[in-house]
């Protein structure tokens, strides 16, 4: 078994020194600072050993230990998926780490590193509870680990558990071994298998029968260390008639390497049960040029098991390099909904094919799919969805609307719908639409006195208004801020 | 306020007008009238600064700028306003977050305080009043599924609450049934005042019958060909534009 060993964070001086000049010419990321931190962690490279020296560091059980182990071997007789439109460049992924921490772990809150909160504070995630976002609680990963969760003790009371997922296999290990892979197996795709063999953190939710949960709950993810990949995973179940609320956010420092994060969230909604589950992702784009970024490679997906439940995701998708991502839910229960609204965003070289799929099982199923796609640069914008209605799906109904917004010549902006319908009965609709935004409508704004930039954003705004409208209040805030901030540049 | 002199412009090469001359003093309402291509609509793009209108000759003096070299919005800033004719949707867009977004970026670049939602919100509720319009156009976003009358009633209630010195109204009436041609006409004269002075683009007098001008012009063949009173819109319309082209330019004068 490898040891785990200390190695050093990089300063800021690693990096690129004409971030300046990039920020002038282009969009500047704010969050592409680097933190200066002691980390302990394990040395690049993958295999067995590596899966072994994971758990072991999480202390984790030996069911734990081997269903890991299983994911790992699997993964070895995957090959790669290459089907998305969707230029990577090879992954080594023996030049990965997949294990990085802060030296010092946290007991508490009260004994986070004054580093780190500062980390979170620069980024507008106030870890003090008294500083918290009312009635918001925070799960912040940086790296591989959780470094603390607000609100623990508020959300107990209600008999809600809101942890970090290393605790969760520790001390609710039967809730986790019920449900972990129960949505997305850990063969279910190459990304998938990746992470089951070597995820590190991520959060754990779990609603109770008859439970709404009094607050919104979020997770904000931090890569910070160089050359490490984070694999996070999440898990939420909500019992019989539980609601949830839950957001997450990502953001990642600037760097001239990709460096991947492979996720897999689960989502459990039993009967009558409603989970909307809202997504602002920031990676690091990469620069103009288009070097580095975060590659982001995601499986998320959600059970609509009981009959009644409620999936719906949200998600503003305006960072990462390279995006290939699928929210999805299974509408297995009779008379389930799930929906998905999309707000993509690409700039400069970032590429995304993204989208859902709809899985109808269960009679009088609802879906809803919004997707709204934007490109500037030379950026690729891809959707790609799949509606299917199996046998038993009576009565079950989709919308499907995909808008495209082009911004510039020398961008692209794709759709990909797949429909399989076996049940006579069902209904599915799907509207598409591409437009640009107009010469007329920048002279309409300019001549009203709105500068040029600030005309391109409140028109993308108007454009995503359908999709931010389904986010919580202080997210669509935040939302519209970073649709400006990425839109920098991006005309004249 | 306003000073023309021998305004050649170019549109995709081809040019349009061909040495226009016009001064505009505070407080006065002219027309501009002439017949279709004789560049009446190029003047007011010309004006508020539109992309794809090229200057080839001439100046343009407003209040003592050279507002040829001012951008689109610092024109707006600098209280030119040009009132659409085919005014322009922005979908999902609310009218008043637009409208907001405007005033203050125009007066953030005055220098002067922007206003906060309430004091905007007080604002266009006085407004309101003065223009007819429902509330209901307020919430909607800009343009989007209006009638081709409310898209120039909402030109006119922006004009109301961003007070412009200069106010461009291209073919503001063409479109309009009578009852909108009035509320729009009664809009303009709401608006009238010693310190603000108007372009009105029209092709024909009707509007003219509402809103009173001072001094009537006949734009062709891309010069002012003759200037007059309100009488001469009278004139036109019973004769026609039929051989003006051929009359000498009238002295540029107000």
């Amino acid at each position: 078994m490898k040891d785990a060993m200390t190695i050093e964070s990089s300063t800021a001086t690693t990096l690129r020194d004409n971030v300046d000049v990039a920020e002038a010419l282009g969009r500047s990321y704010a969050a592409g600072f680097v933190t200066d931190i002691e980390m302990t962690g394990l040395p690049p490279g993958l295999d067995e050993d590596t899966v072994r020296a994971i758990s072991a560091v999480k202390r984790e059980p030996e069911w734990m230990t081997e269903w890991r182990l299983e994911a790992f071997r699997h993964w070895l007789t995957m090959p790669k998926p290459d089907w998305a439109k969707l230029n990577i460049d090879p992954i080594d992924y023996q030049a990965i780490s997949y294990y990085a921490a802060p030296k010092k772990q946290p007991k508490s809150l009260d004994d986070v590193d004054p580093a780190l909160l500062e980390t979170y504070e620069k980024l507008g995630i106030p870890l003090h509870e008294r500083a918290a976002l009312a009635g918001v609680a925070v799960d912040a990963v940086f790296d591989s680990v959780s470094v603390g969760t607000t609100f623990r003790k508020q959300l107990a009371d209600a008999g809600v558990l809101f942890c970090s997922m290393s605790e969760a296999i520790r001390e609710y290990p039967e809730i986790v071994r019920k449900y972990l892979g129960s949505v997305v197996p850990t063969g279910d795709n190459f990304f998938a298998a990746l992470n089951s063999a070597v995820f590190s953190d991520g959060s754990f939710v779990f609603i109770p029968k008859g439970v709404r949960c009094p607050m919104e709950l979020s997770t904000y993810f931090r890569i910070n260390a160089q050359n490490t990949g984070q694999f996070e995973r999440t898990l939420i179940v909500a019992e019989e008639g539980a609601h949830v609320s839950y957001l997450e956010g990502c953001t990642a420092p600037k760097r001239d390497e990709n460096q991947l994060h492979a996720a897999v969230v689960e989502l459990v909604a039993l009967e009558g049960a409603k989970i909307k589950y809202s997504t602002v992702q920031n990676w690091y784009p990469g620069d103009e040029n288009g070097v580095g970024g975060i590659y982001n490679f995601v499986t998320k997906r959600g059970d609509c098991r009981g009959d009644d439940s409620k999936i719906c995701w949200t998600q503003v998708e305006t960072g990462s390099a390279i995006t290939w991502k699928y929210p999805s839910v299974i509408l297995r229960g009779d008379r389930s909904v799930g929906e998905f609204y999309s707000v993509a965003l690409t700039h400069h070289f970032q590429q995304a094919d993204t989208g859902t799929k709809m899985i109808h099982l269960g009679k009088h199923t609802k879906s809803k799919i919004v997707s709204k796609g934007i490109s500037a640069g030379k950026s690729s914008n891809s959707y790609r969805g799949l509606v299917k209605m199996e046998k038993g799906a009576d009565n079950a109904r989709n919308y499907t609307q995909c808008d495209s917004l082009l911004i510039g010549k020398q961008c692209g902006a794709h759709t990909f719908p797949y429909m399989e319908v076996k049940n006579p009965t069902a209904i599915v609709e799907h509207e598409a639409t591409t437009s640009k935004i107009s010469d007329d409508q920048m002279f309409y704004c300019r001549s009203r006195g709105i500068a040029e930039e600030d005309a391109v954003s409140m028109i993308v705004d108007g454009f995503c208004k359908q999709v931010f409208r389904e986010l919580p209040m202080e997210f669509a805030v935040e939302a519209k801020k970073l649709l400006e901030v990425s839109l920098e540049g991006a005309v004249g | 306020m306003l000073k023309i002199e021998n305004l050649h412009a170019r549109v995709e090469g081809k040019e349009i007008l061909k040495g226009l001359s016009l001064t505009v003093n505070a407080g006065e309402v002219h027309a501009i009238m002439g017949p279709n291509g004789a560049g009446k609509s190029t003047l007011g793009n010309v004006l508020s600064g539109r992309d794809g209108y090229e200057v080839t000759a001439g100046t343009v003096i407003y209040n003592g700028v050279d507002l040829l070299a001012l951008a689109p919005e610092e024109r707006a800033a600098a209280g030119v306003f040009l009132a659409f004719q085919y005014p322009v949707e922005i979908p999902g867009v609310n009218n008043t977050y637009f409208l907001r977004a405007a005033l203050n970026a125009q007066r953030k670049s005055r220098g002067e305080k922007e206003l906060d939602s309430m004091q905007f919100l007080k604002l266009v509720r006085e407004k309101l009043k003065v223009m007819q319009i429902s509330d209901e156009l307020l919430h909607r976003a800009v343009n989007e599924g209006f009638s081709g009358g409310e898209k120039k009633r909402n030109e006119i209630f922006q004009m109301a609450v961003l007070e412009p010195q200069l106010a461009i109204l291209d073919e503001t009436d063409s479109g309009l049934d009578i009852d909108a041609l009035k509320h729009v006409a009664d809009g303009v004269n709401a608006l009238r005042s010693p310190d603000r002075a108007f372009l009105m683009i029209t092709h024909y007098q009707r509007l003219l019958d509402y809103v009173v001008p001072d001094v009537v012009h006949v734009l062709a063949g891309g010069r002012i060909v003759e200037t007059g009173d309100k009488s001469l819109a009278l004139k036109l319309e019973a004769h026609g534009y039929a051989g003006l082209a051929e009359r000498q330019p009238a002295r540029a004068s107000a």
